[in-house]
């Protein structure tokens, strides 16, 4: 802050005491938030307020009112429910399976492509396709490849191998699912930590060859800290994005089109989704959609703590 | 050495057979007739282009296609617009307000969209923004998330710089878009692919806002072909996906090196 | 570098412009609303056929009837009740809907429907001239909707398919013992993998329904108490006789997968499935999409000489706020869609039967090859009252998927199935 104070000084002694830095700056910071925050006020905020005060009331979605409060009905109902449950364990799994197979993918990829010198640009880019596709185009094509008759069934018996049933089992379902998200996303992270990888000095790996490290110690002492604010900012990107994107895929891609087969594969945000508009029940799903909130405060501050603190160097 | 660098590359052309291979039998379905759709042959027995005419001849596909870009574009500019000036302002300026409005962004984040199409709906129905382009895409014109990347890529950017732009006389606004911005151009351009791609991917909040048939972006359109009674037309649903897939991967082939240099380079010019 | 901004500075200004310009045609529109003519908003779910039929009709109805513009719009069946959903809060919608008639009862339960008008759609006429399973609408004393068609469901079969197996294609099934001799001998397999199906299965399809208002009645039983409040289901042991035979399929016979070649009707159209249950609404998407499938509908197999089939139709309403010149252009419009005239077109035109029995039974309909069957079939037809059907549906596929995913025992999964049906009615009529 003196440094700032010493610099006005020098700017007033050049344009005498017409311009007020502080001034202006506060007026071009408020000027230039005016339509910011009206936006996130009016779109993001008063949408959410309402969202919180109807999960507080018996709200059908297709009865034009009264909608009576009735207190913390909606969230006994909700922890009372094996769905929504289930559906909040499936999130979890979602999201630490998905983000570290997303970071471990993309990482491994990254490293392969570092290795070499020739055809990066080519493989870079046949990696990153994935990512720039239709999602919901996508999701079908899994579903059409993946079915009981399909193509990767019958690639699996030419190999000798019984099919699998794949979406359409309760136990694989969900990972089928999660491997496809992993299978959107590798080029993203792919190209995070390639760039994270360029940023290391040679000259560490240089240091750990005199002392004689082994390749793997030099990953784990090196690549790996070194590499750390890619690992935070890519968890938190893929934890996002995972939560967000997790809704397109399922929908798409789940045997019943809503989580199936036997809920193994529904999301908290698909369940609050058919709440709301299968079941027209808005104070149901308003309710769930405060405990997702929670749990993704939750979710992003230990995220935040846990791996700052754990590669302090 | 020479050996693990074979292996390297077997490792990396058995990760393109699967990266790639969704995409291939995707192309091959489309092109096979409707009643072989089912063959398990790469290279189809009987080659046509009978699903491409159909789809065209009797769907707006063309229509949703523009419509998605046209969505897409207006919403990625008002993100790299917006959420780096409001980054650059909370990472660089004191002022009161600066943490709760932080936070208040960064709230936003933890609500599922899909919760607020009620209220939204609600809000363009009294204003009379449904059905339009721009109901479609008010809700993505700002993100948190962009906000959030931004403040972290401001930051990293020295004070001494904005303020020696300060000395040497410029204004406030010249300094953010000629001094600032360029020092955080490669950030943009990753946030600008990650905001195209999920409005080109939005599907819940354009289908509720839409009623005519030649507004629909390109994944409503899309879920026409499949719905409900009427049963999946697997031939017609593979070609609508091809479509709406290859262009976008050939865009990306030509723009590849600009956005993959963008997400990249994350340190100064 | 000054391009850059400049261009980014342009956007936004031109975004502003354009939210501008939005607002502005918005607002046209709706004063252009208060003129001499009357627009009717009517929505019906995305089926191709009946969307071009309706359009047509639209037309001539506006012809006849200067002073009303009707305007259709249509969504995606996955997504209709998403979209009616959407804009109630926001106090808009259309004033005619179609709905499937299994949502009626929780539409009219949140009171977004309005009763009939009893002096345009006297009950007395209803009862006489309409089928009686229209009565699946009725709630309350009123009549909430009226259709223009209703369906029943048969047995499609490939007639290929059974002469390559041996069987006669002129003598289709007849009762359960036969459907379940020829579905073994109509499937092939290689080794533990089905290469044909003898008989789709899809309970997500129109299998629950199946279930429901076939089976269990030719198994002498009932699944719902006559004032629709108790499930009885499984009070005899009919409900769980009909459950097992219908598991039956794919478990001991092996002649059908859930999924098998994605689902029942992409099966049964390319030649995979030999035999399927299905509505009469698929007689125009197989004309459509399968010139060259060589196939025949027969009714439904029975059980001891007793015969039953589901019935359902999708039926129209009006809206709760509908009034004034908006109401009579909307009853106009429902007398135009019930008349004799568009339910022989419609039957042509999408393969749904006509609601009212005297123009279902014409000679004309009840000889045809394709149509008699399922005309044939309206006599003994079923349509169970839903209380919601999305979830009655579910609980049908999950009792299902635990038997065959996780070897739960079908007593087991049947008694539950009644049990959570039950709680559905019981929450619904609690209520009240």
């Amino acid at each position: 802050m003196s440094q700032s104070v010493e610099k006005k000084k020098k700017a007033s002694f050049f344009q005498k005491v017409r311009t007020n830095y502080r001034y202006q700056q506060l007026l071009f910071v408020y000027i230039c938030l005016i339509l910011p925050i009206l936006f996130y006020l009016g779109i993001r905020i008063l949408p959410t307020l309402f969202t919180f005060n109807v999960g507080f009331r018996d709200w059908n979605l297709l009865s034009s009112g009264p909608h009576p409060l009735v207190g913390l009905d909606n969230y006994i109902a909700l922890f009372k429910d094996e769905v929504f449950i289930k559906s909040i364990v499936n999130t979890l799994i979602y999201i630490v399976v998905g983000v570290i197979g997303q970071l471990a993918f993309g990482m491994i990829v990254a490293l392969l492509l570092h290795r070499i010198n020739k055809f990066v640009g080519f493989f870079r880019v046949i990696y990153f396709i994935p990512y720039v596709t239709s999602i919901v185009a996508i999701s079908w094509v899994f579903q059409w490849i993946l079915m009981k008759n399909g193509i990767i069934n019958d690639i699996l018996i030419n190999l000798g191998l019984p099919p699998q049933p794949f979406l359409n089992s309760p136990d694989q379902a969900i990972y089928v699912i999660i491997g496809a998200m992993i299978w959107q996303a590798i080029g993203f992270q792919m190209v995070l930590f390639l760039a994270g990888l360029e940023n290391i000095p040679q000259m560490l790996y240089e240091a750990a060859d005199i002392d004689g490290a082994t390749p793997w110690q030099k990953f784990w002492k090196v690549t790996v800290p070194l590499l750390n604010p890619t690992i935070v900012f890519s968890a938190v990107i893929g934890t996002i994005n995972f939560i967000q994107v997790s809704f397109t895929q399922v929908i798409n891609m789940s045997m019943d089109g809503s989580g199936g087969p036997l809920h193994s594969t529904i999301t908290v945000v698909v369940y609050i989704y058919q709440l709301a508009f299968r079941q027209f029940d808005l104070g149901l799903a308003s309710a769930a959609t405060v405990i997702l909130f929670l749990f993704i405060l939750g979710l992003t501050l230990f995220q935040m703590k846990v791996l700052t603190r754990k590669f302090d160097y | 050495m020479k050996l693990r660098k074979i292996i390297t590359y077997v490792l990396l052309i058995l990760g393109s057979g699967v990266m790639l291979f969704p995409f291939i039998w995707m192309i091959s379905t489309s092109l096979k007739p409707p009643m072989e759709i089912f063959t398990l042959d790469i290279i189809p027995e009987n080659l046509t282009l009978d699903n491409y005419k159909k789809v065209f001849e009797e769907s707006l596909f063309l229509k949703w296609f523009i419509n998605s870009i046209i969505v897409a574009i207006i919403t990625t500019i008002s993100v790299l617009f917006f959420d780096t000036l409001v980054g650059y302002i909370i990472a660089k300026f004191n002022f009161i307000g600066r943490g709760a409005l932080f936070l208040l962004i960064l709230s936003t984040l933890m609500v599922p969209t899909e919760m607020l199409i009620i209220p939204w709906y609600m809000m363009s129905s009294d204003l009379g923004w449904t059905d339009s382009y721009w109901g479609i895409l008010f809700p993505g014109l700002m993100t948190g998330f962009g906000v959030f990347l931004m403040k972290q890529y401001m930051e990293q950017i020295p004070d001494d710089l904005l303020n020696a732009a300060r000395i040497d006389g410029m204004n406030e606004f010249a300094i953010f878009f000629k001094v600032a911005m360029p020092q955080v151009w490669p950030a943009m351009s990753a946030l600008g692919i990650f905001t195209f791609l999920s409005n080109w991917n939005a599907f819940l909040w354009p289908l509720i806002v839409i009623e005519s048939p030649d507004l629909r972006t390109l994944p409503v359109g899309l879920s026409f072909f499949s719905s409900g009674e009427a049963e999946s037309q697997w031939h017609l649903i593979m070609t609508g996906a091809t479509i709406s897939v290859i262009p976008l991967i050939i865009v990306f082939i030509f723009l590849q090196r600009h956005i993959i240099k963008g997400i990249t380079l994350t340190g100064m010019k | 570098m000054f391009k850059r901004w400049h261009v980014l500075l342009l956007s936004v200004l031109f975004i502003t412009v354009l939210a501008a310009c939005s607002g502005d045609n918005d607002n046209g529109n709706s004063s252009n609303g208060d003129s001499d003519v009357v627009t009717i908003k009517y929505w019906q779910y995305e089926f191709a056929s009946k969307v071009d039929l309706m359009d047509e009709l639209i037309k001539e109805f506006e012809e006849a009837n200067p002073g009303i513009k009707v305007e259709q719009t249509t969504f995606p069946y996955d997504n209709y009740n998403e979209q009616v959903a959407a804009q109630v809060p926001a106090g808009k919608g259309p004033d005619v809907i179609n709905l499937f008639y299994g949502w009626v009862p929780s539409y009219v339960d949140a009171g977004y429907l309005q009763p009939l008008p009893q002096e345009d759609f006297p009950h007395d006429e209803i009862e006489a001239e309409f089928f009686p399973l229209v009565q699946a609408t009725k709630m309350d004393g009123e009549y909430w909707t009226i259709p223009t068609a209703v369906r029943t469901a048969a047995l499609f079969y490939n007639k290929d398919l059974f002469e390559e197996a041996g069987l006669d294609p002129n003598s289709p099934p007849e009762t359960w013992e036969e459907l379940a001799d020829y579905a073994v001998k109509l499937t092939k397999k290689d080794g533990d993998r089905l290469e044909q199906s003898g008989m789709a299965w899809e309970p997500a399809q129109q299998g629950h329904h199946w279930l429901r208002d076939g089976l269990t009645y030719q198994a002498g039983g009932e699944v719902l108490s006559e004032d629709r409040k108790t499930v009885v289901w499984g009070d005899s042991d009919a409900g769980l006789e009909a459950f097992k035979y219908w598991l039956s399929f794919p478990t001991e016979l092996g002649t059908s997968e859930v999924g098998f070649y994605t689902d029942d009707v992409t099966a049964f159209m390319t030649g995979k499935a030999a035999m399927n249950v299905d509505g009469s609404f698929r007689l125009g998407t197989l004309q459509r999409d399968a010139e060259n499938l060589n196939y025949a509908v027969a009714p439904m197999p029975g059980k001891d000489g007793i015969q039953s089939t589901n019935a359902s139709f999708w039926t129209n309403g009006i809206t709760k706020d509908v009034e004034g010149e908006k109401l009579e252009a909307s009853i106009k419009f429902l007398k135009f869609l019930t008349s004799q005239d568009v339910m022989e077109r419609w039957l042509d035109a999408t393969g749904e039967l006509p609601a009212k029995e005297e123009v279902a039974m014409q000679d004309k309909y009840v000889n045809d090859e394709l149509y008699g069957p399922f005309i044939n079939s309206l006599p003994f037809a079923n349509a169970h009252f839903f209380v919601d059907e999305t979830k009655e549906r579910e609980l049908v596929i999950d009792a299902a998927n635990k038997v065959l995913l996780e070897g739960m025992d079908v007593e087991e999964a049947f008694n539950e199935l009644v049990e959570k049906t039950q709680a559905l009615y019981d929450e619904y009529w609690g209520d009240k």
